[in-house]
């Protein structure tokens, strides 16, 4: 039983998912938008706290082993609890204070202000590492070691010079000539990519939803 | 003067919108009425205010101010099951003109969208296939399934890792479980936990997902028991990194450079920290497989990987790796599908085309 019914909640669940696409009557729906959002929302809550759980027992594993760079895992403890705390009794908004004061002396630490003033910048930071790995990644992408990464070279260059007036300026319809490959050769393999995607994923899901895929059980699973 | 006055009223005043009608919105789930009229014709008519009378009631309540182009409102605060009718008034600068009132009309919920039924032919189609490929399977029957070069190099890139003392990364995406790719990925790491049990090399999974790592622990567990190691495995190779995209990337790029993983896998859902990932990975020298059905970071892996599976790949991957029949019953279903697919695309672009020779038209 403990192996056969989440696969019958899946099947169930599964059919019932399928069938609402069909079926646009309010009843169907109301129960399919509770599905998704309030069950959803319930599971995920159960699920951060297994995953703080998680993240607190790798980082005291690190401390207690002394594994290396084991120091940072005090700072990731530390303001995984000052942030908690901050958040749950410094409230959500920073017009209405909660519990814990969140502004000293004309410094605010407001959990959306350390979100503002400090995750926002240091996403940005990773996000702009980008650059430089695009650079190092085109070098090793434009290399013509064989025909295909040669065509890829070729195409990058007509599509970069059709992007600029110079390429204008070098032969007039070439700017027409790079919308061609971006809208004929590479549309078509875009959507020959993806109509494999959507074939997969209904495969995929039959297949959990038949109970032929069965890894997701873990414990209980097995094929 | 008073021949000037009646033909200045001729010419100033406008005709009411013609042919009001109301019907029921069909394929909806009720709650909505469809309203339609006949636009005046003067150029002086700024826009058409709409009204709704309900049955047994004496007064008209404003819906709402529709510009001068539209030509028809779709009430959407209908009671499923009240008769209502609808009347629209022109207006111009300095007149108005009134409809007659519609007749009665009331909105209900359908239990079926018949604008679905391709999609349900559609659907039938492929069950059948899978079903029939799946029962082939079942009997037994041999189906065979391409090389797919990525899938072939997990053994040999696990094998690296083993010979050089280092650990085997595995990257599950940082999409939740909703995502189909992130339930790709996880069936993957399934068999690639199978064989780095089998081997003895150390896993690292980080989640940027709760629920993906709460599956992904189970998954892993299950995979060194099923191997015959579960002694092997501890709480500490599957955990939970952040769900912030970032500092996911952040945290995996350090466990890179830390660790030095002999074989990186990155498979599942990826955005804009897909090629921060995979060139870090890159830089450490490790061997790096890749998988996504995210066509715009496709490239990016192709580019910094060593081997990458390509859309469909990605879901054909554990069954690849398992040679389970049933799984690879599916695989040959999905085959067959993509050809009826590329054969209806086919026929259809030629009858398109057919279409446009004149002779043809007239058969």
């Amino acid at each position: 039983m403990q192996r056969r019914l989440p696969l019958i909640l899946v099947l169930l669940t599964g059919i019932f998912g399928a069938i609402t696409f069909f079926i646009p009557h309010h009843a169907l729906q109301t129960a399919d938008a509770a599905m998704r959002n309030d069950v959803q929302r319930i599971i995920t809550a159960f699920g951060l706290v297994l995953g703080v759980g998680s993240l607190l027992q790798h980082h005291f594993i690190k401390i207690r082993r002394k594994m290396e760079n084991w120091p940072y895992s005090y700072i990731t403890i530390i303001t995984l609890v000052v942030s908690a705390v901050i958040g749950v009794f410094g409230g959500l908004d920073p017009t209405k204070p909660g519990i814990l004061p969140t502004h000293i002396a004309g410094f605010s630490f407001h959990i959306q202000t350390l979100f503002t003033n400090m995750l926002v910048p240091l996403g940005a930071t990773m996000f702009s590492l980008l650059a430089f790995f695009m650079a190092s990644a085109a070098y090793r992408a434009f290399r013509a070691r064989n025909l295909e990464a040669t065509l890829l070279l070729a195409a990058a260059f007509i599509l970069m010079l059709g992007a600029v007036p110079l390429g204008r300026m070098i032969f007039h319809p070439l700017p027409s000539f790079a919308e061609w490959i971006l809208a004929v050769p590479n549309m078509a393999a875009k959507r020959g990519i993806n109509f494999g995607i959507q074939l997969g994923i209904f495969a995929t899901a039959l297949k959990i939803v038949l109970g032929i895929e069965r890894g997701w059980l873990g414990g209980g699973g097995g094929k | 003067m008073a021949l000037s006055c009646i033909v200045a009223l001729l010419l100033c005043s406008i005709s009411p919108p013609g042919s009001v009608a109301a019907r029921d919105v069909p394929n909806d789930g009720g709650g909505s009425i469809a309203v339609t009229w006949a636009p005046s014709p003067e150029s002086s008519v700024t826009g058409y205010y709409v009204l709704r009378q309900t049955k047994g009631d004496t007064t008209w309540d404003t819906l709402r101010f529709a510009g001068r182009l539209a030509a028809e409102y779709s009430d959407g605060e209908a009671t499923d099951g009240t008769d209502y009718r609808y009347k629209v008034i022109a207006v111009a600068p300095t007149e108005s003109a009134e409809s007659a009132p519609s007749a009665y009309a009331a909105s209900s919920p359908q239990w079926f969208n018949t604008d679905t039924i391709p999609a349900l032919v559609g659907t039938a189609v492929l069950v059948f296939m899978f079903v029939y490929f799946i029962n082939r399977a079942r009997q037994g029957r041999n189906l065979f399934i391409r090389r797919i070069s990525g899938l072939d190099a997990v053994d040999e890139a696990l094998g690296r890792a083993t010979e050089m003392g280092r650990p085997t990364l595995y990257v599950p995406g940082i999409s939740s479980i909703a995502d189909v790719a992130t339930i790709a990925a996880l069936n993957i790491l399934g068999e690639v936990a199978k064989k780095t049990a089998k081997f003895g090399t150390p896993l690292i999974v980080p989640t940027a997902d709760p629920i993906v790592y709460t599956v992904a622990r189970e998954m892993v567990k299950e995979s060194y028991t099923t191997a015959g190691r579960p002694d092997a495995f501890n709480q500490d190779i599957v955990f939970f990194v952040t769900d912030a995209q970032f500092a996911y990337a952040a945290a995996v790029d350090g466990i890179m450079t830390r660790e030095k993983p002999a074989t990186n896998f990155l498979i599942g859902m990826f955005y804009a920290e897909a090629l921060i990932l995979a060139e870090t990975g890159a830089a450490t020298g490790a061997v790096q497989i890749a998988g996504t059905d995210a066509v715009t970071q496709l490239p990016f892996f192709i580019t910094a990987c060593d081997y990458t599976l390509i859309g469909e790949e990605l879901y054909a991957a554990s069954a690849y790796l398992s040679r389970e029949p049933l799984l690879l019953g599916a695989i040959k279903g999905q085959d067959y599908s993509k050809a009826i697919i590329v054969g209806v695309i086919v026929v259809a672009t030629l009858l398109a085309l057919l279409a446009g020779v004149p002779v043809l038209k007239y058969l």
